[in-house]
C-alpha cells in the first residue's frame, strides 16, 4: 500500500464487554432472547440507556438463521425507539465495531453500542459455511469448513511449521488442560481437539469517545489502532502457511510499534492459531504475550460473535488491569481469508 | 449529540459508474457484474484500481444470489486484495447505508479514497421465494413486498383524500424519464397514461405498471479526500450531510405511511447541511419508489410538502422533470431494481445531477440534489445530500 499512515483523529474506548453463555444449542431461545440480557449487561455497566448511544451497529448471517432480513428481528430486542442511528454489517461483529470505531472517529457521535450473535445449531455448521465459497466453481463442490481448514493444516505440517504435538498443545492449553487426549480424528490431519466446539452466543461491546469513555469507565481500554485487510478468495493462489494480511492490518494497527503483553487471536483451528502466531511475531523466543487467555475460539466459537468476543476479552483483560497493552484478532472466511487486528491500551 | 470538536474531511464523489439494468445478465458472473460498474467509476475519476484503499460493498439478503457473504469472493473481482473490505447490510436502503459508511472512512481520515459498490443479480435466483422462507413460530409474510405496502398506500388515500389517479402519474413520468437513461432497465417507448391506468390490478391499489420491475445491476462510486477532489477530471460533488435512522417492525402507534424514522433521518441530513427550505434549497430528487405511491408519501416525509399535500405537487407537474422540484429524472426504482444496488444508484444519480454528468435526463443548474433510500417494512432510512460546491468550512 503507498498511501500515507494516517493515523486515528480521536481517541477511541472500549467502556463495556458482555457475553453469554455459549452453548451447544439454543433451540429454546430466539436470537432476541439470547440478546437480550447481554445488551442489557453493557448498558448497566455504563449507566446508559439504548436512547443514549450516538451509533448501533450489528454483525449477524442470515445464512445462519436460514430467513433474510433477520437481523431486524435482532434490532426490535435493543427497543429501537424512537428511531437509533443504526446499521448492520453481514459479517463477524468485529467489523460492525469496526464500522462503529470509524462513526465515533468523524465525530458524528460519541458513544456506539456494537453487538453480535449467532445460532449454528438450527443447521449444519460445515455445509452452510460451504455456501460463502465462489458460487460457480468451489460452492457445487460443498467442501467444508473443516476439510478446508484441514488443507490448510496439512500444508503447515507439510513445511515443517508445526507438528501434531505442538497443535495438540494448542487444543489442550485453549481448553483449560480438559482435553489433554488425541482426540478422535475428524478430518485428518485435524482430530477434535484441533477444531472448535460449534456454538450459540451472542456478545456486545459500548464504545466511547475522549472524556466520555473516562467517564463511563475507570479503566477504559483505547483503541491504539484498528485495520483490516482480505486475501484473495481461491486457496489455490494463496499460501495456506502464512497470513499477509493478518501481518499487513498489524502493522497498520501499530501492532509492532510496541510490544503487547496478551494476544486474543481468533482461531477456530489449532494449526490457524500456528499461522497467526508467526504473523504476528508472538513466536519469538523471547516473547511473553500471554495467547488466548480467555481460551479462545477453540473453547467457544459462536460463529459470527466469536471475533467481536476477542476485542471484547482483550478490552476485559485491560480494564481488569491484567493486560495493559492488548492485540486483538478477528478472521472471516475460509482458511483465514480476511483478518482484522485492533491494538488495545489502558491508561498509563 | 456530539460535542466533538473535529472538524470532518469533506467528501467528495469523483467517479460514478452503473451497468445497463436488464431482467437478466446471463452473459457475466455476479463478479464480473460488480467489476463492469467498478471499472466505468474509476474510467469517470480517471483512477486505476490502484488508487483505491479500501472497498465497501453492499447488497440485500444473502439468500436472492444464494451466496452467504459474497464480499469473500468478490474480493479478487473488486481489486479488493490486501485492501479492506467492508460488507454492509441494512436491507432496501442498504445502498445508501454502503455509501454512507464508505463516505465516513474519508470523513474520519482513516482513507483517502475508496470505492464503494452495491449490486443484485436477481436472475440467480427468486427473490419472491428468498424472502418467504418458513420461520416457525413466526407470521409466514408471503404476500411479497407490495402485499406489505399496499395497505399503507390505501391508508394515505385514506388519510390524504387524494385522488385515485396519483400513482399512475408518477409511473407514467419515471417511466418516460427513463426513455433519457441509457442504464435504465424499464424502456417503454409506447407507454401511455391509458395504458398505466389500465394495466392489471395486483395489490389494491397498486397495480401492475406502478411496480418496480427485478434487475440485474450495480452501481458503484469513488469517494475521495479534498485533494482527490483537487485532482479529478470532472466536477465532484460534494457530500453536505448524510444520514441512517432505524426503527421497529411493527409497534403500537408506527406511523406506516410517514415513519418517523424517515423523518428524523430527513432533518438531520438538513441540519448538517444548512437546508432550511427543501422546497426551495433543493433542485433534484432521488427517491426510492417502488411502488408509486410512494412519492408523493416521501414529499411529506422528507418536508417538501406539508402533511396531506403531498400528492398535490405530483398531480401539478412540480416533480417531472421539467418541473420546479424534479423527482427521478433517472427513471427511479419504478424503471430500474437491482434490489441491492438500488438505494446506492438514488445516491449516485444524485451524485451526477449536480456533477452536470446526468446526460439527458439532467436538470438544468442542479447545485443540490438529495439522495434518498429505504428497506424492510418502511423501517430503515438512509439519506445524502450532494452539492456542487464544497461544504463551507
Amino acid at each position: 500500500m503507498s498511501e500515507p499512515v494516517r493515523g486515528p483523529v480521536r481517541e477511541v474506548a472500549i467502556v463495556a464487554f458482555g457475553q453469554s453463555e455459549h452453548v451447544p444449542d439454543s433451540s429454546e431461545t430466539s436470537e432476541v432472547e439470547m440478546l437480550m440480557p447481554v445488551l442489557h449487561d453493557v448498558l448497566a455497566q455504563t449507566g446508559l440507556a439504548a436512547r443514549d448511544i450516538g451509533f448501533t451497529c450489528s454483525g449477524s448471517s442470515d445464512y445462519l438463521a436460514g430467513r433474510a432480513f433477520s437481523f431486524t428481528m435482532a434490532l426490535d430486542g435493543v427497543g429501537a425507539w424512537p428511531p437509533i442511528s443504526e446499521s448492520h454489517v453481514e459479517m463477524d461483529g468485529a467489523w460492525a465495531l469496526y464500522e462503529a470505531w470509524v462513526k465515533l472517529l468523524t465525530g458524528d457521535a460519541d458513544t456506539a453500542l456494537v453487538y453480535a450473535y449467532g445460532k449454528s445449531s438450527p443447521g449444519d455448521l460445515r455445509e452452510v459455511l460451504t455456501r460463502q465459497l465462489d458460487p460457480y466453481y468451489v460452492a457445487p463442490l460443498w467442501p467444508d469448513s473443516v476439510a478446508l481448514a484441514a488443507l490448510q493444516a496439512q500444508a503447515l505440517l507439510d513445511a515443517g511449521l508445526t507438528d501434531a504435538r505442538e497443535l495438540a498443545g494448542i487444543g489442550a492449553r485453549s481448553r483449560g488442560g480438559a482435553d489433554t487426549g488425541p482426540g478422535r480424528q475428524v478430518v485428518g490431519p485435524l482430530r477434535t481437539g484441533d477444531c472448535p466446539p460449534v456454538v450459540d452466543g451472542a456478545a456486545a461491546v459500548i464504545l466511547a469517545a475522549g472524556d466520555t469513555a473516562r467517564r463511563l469507565a475507570d479503566r477504559p481500554a483505547w483503541i491504539r489502532g484498528l485495520d483490516h485487510r482480505i486475501e484473495a478468495h481461491g486457496l489455490g493462489v494463496r499460501d495456506l502457511t502464512d497470513s499477509p494480511s493478518t501481518r499487513l492490518a498489524a502493522e497498520r494497527a501499530g501492532a509492532f510499534d510496541a510490544p503487547v503483553d496478551t494476544a486474543e487471536l481468533h482461531a477456530p483451528f489449532s494449526s490457524q492459531e500456528v499461522v497467526l502466531r508467526r504473523a504476528l511475531r508472538l513466536d519469538a523466543p523471547d516473547c511473553a504475550v500471554r495467547v488466548n487467555p480467555s481460551g479462545g475460539a477453540l473453547a467457544a466459537n459462536p460463529v459470527m460473535a466469536a471475533g467481536l468476543i476477542r476485542l471484547g476479552e482483550a478490552a476485559a483483560a485491560i480494564r481488569r488491569g491484567d493486560a495493559h497493552r492488548a492485540l486483538a484478532h478477528a478472521t472471516s472466511g475460509p482458511c483465514l481469508q480476511q483478518n482484522l487486528v485492533a491494538v488495545l491500551e489502558g491508561e498509563r | 449529540m456530539s460535542n466533538a470538536a473535529t472538524a470532518k474531511e469533506p467528501v467528495a464523489v469523483v467517479g460514478v459508474g452503473q451497468t445497463k439494468h436488464v431482467a437478466a445478465r446471463r452473459d457475466v458472473s455476479i463478479a464480473g457484474l460488480v467489476r463492469e460498474a467498478a471499472r466505468r467509476a474509476l474510467e469517470d475519476a480517471e483512477l486505476t484500481w490502484a488508487d483505491i484503499e479500501a472497498v465497501v460493498i453492499g447488497k440485500a439478503p444473502d439468500f436472492f444470489e444464494g451466496v452467504m457473504m459474497p464480499e469473500l469472493y468478490l474480493a479478487d473481482a473488486l481489486g479488493a486484495v490486501g485492501k479492506p473490505m467492508l460488507r454492509v447490510h441494512t436491507a432496501g436502503s442498504v445502498g445508501g447505508s454502503t455509501a454512507l459508511v464508505a463516505a465516513n472512512l474519508v470523513a474520519a481520515r482513516v482513507h483517502g479514497t475508496v470505492l464503494t459498490l452495491a449490486f443484485e443479480k436477481q436472475s440467480e435466483s427468486n427473490a419472491m421465494w428468498g424472502l418467504s422462507l418458513p420461520v416457525p413460530f413466526q407470521q409466514p409474510l408471503l404476500a411479497g413486498a407490495g402485499g406489505f405496502f399496499a395497505p399503507h398506500v390505501r391508508a394515505y388515500i385514506r388519510r390524504t383524500g387524494a385522488p385515485d389517479t396519483i400513482g399512475s402519474l408518477v409511473a407514467y413520468k419515471d417511466r418516460r424519464n427513463a426513455l433519457k437513461n441509457p442504464y435504465a432497465h424499464l424502456h417503454e417507448h409506447d407507454l401511455t397514461l391509458e395504458k398505466v391506468q389500465s394495466s392489471p390490478m395486483l395489490w389494491d391499489p397498486i397495480r401492475y405498471a406502478e411496480t418496480c420491475p427485478s434487475s440485474d445491476g450495480a452501481c458503484a462510486m469513488v469517494l475521495t479526500d479534498r485533494a482527490g477532489a483537487a485532482r479529478a477530471p470532472h466536477p465532484p460533488a460534494w457530500v453536505h450531510g448524510g444520514a441512517m435512522r432505524s426503527e421497529p417492525t411493527l409497534f403500537a402507534g408506527k406511523d406506516f405511511v410517514s415513519p418517523q424514522a424517515g423523518k428524523d433521518c430527513a432533518a438531520d441530513v438538513y441540519r448538517q447541511a444548512g437546508i432550511t427550505d427543501p422546497r426551495r434549497q433543493i433542485d433534484a430528487v432521488e427517491m426510492y419508489v417502488p411502488f408509486s405511491w410512494y412519492e408523493p408519501m416521501w414529499l411529506e416525509n422528507l418536508g417538501f410538502a406539508a402533511e396531506g399535500e403531498g400528492w398535490k405537487l405530483t398531480e401539478s407537474g412540480v416533480t417531472a422533470l421539467d418541473g420546479d422540484l424534479p423527482v427521478n429524472p433517472s427513471g427511479g426504482v419504478l424503471s430500474t431494481n437491482p434490489i441491492g444496488a438500488s438505494g446506492m444508484l438514488r445516491f449516485a444519480e444524485a451524485a451526477l445531477q449536480v456533477r452536470g454528468r446526468a446526460g439527458e435526463h439532467q436538470v438544468d443548474g442542479a447545485r443540490r440534489a438529495l439522495g434518498h433510500a429505504y428497506g424492510g417494512g418502511a423501517q430503515f432510512f438512509s439519506m445524502w445530500l450532494v452539492g456542487s460546491e464544497a461544504p463551507a468550512g
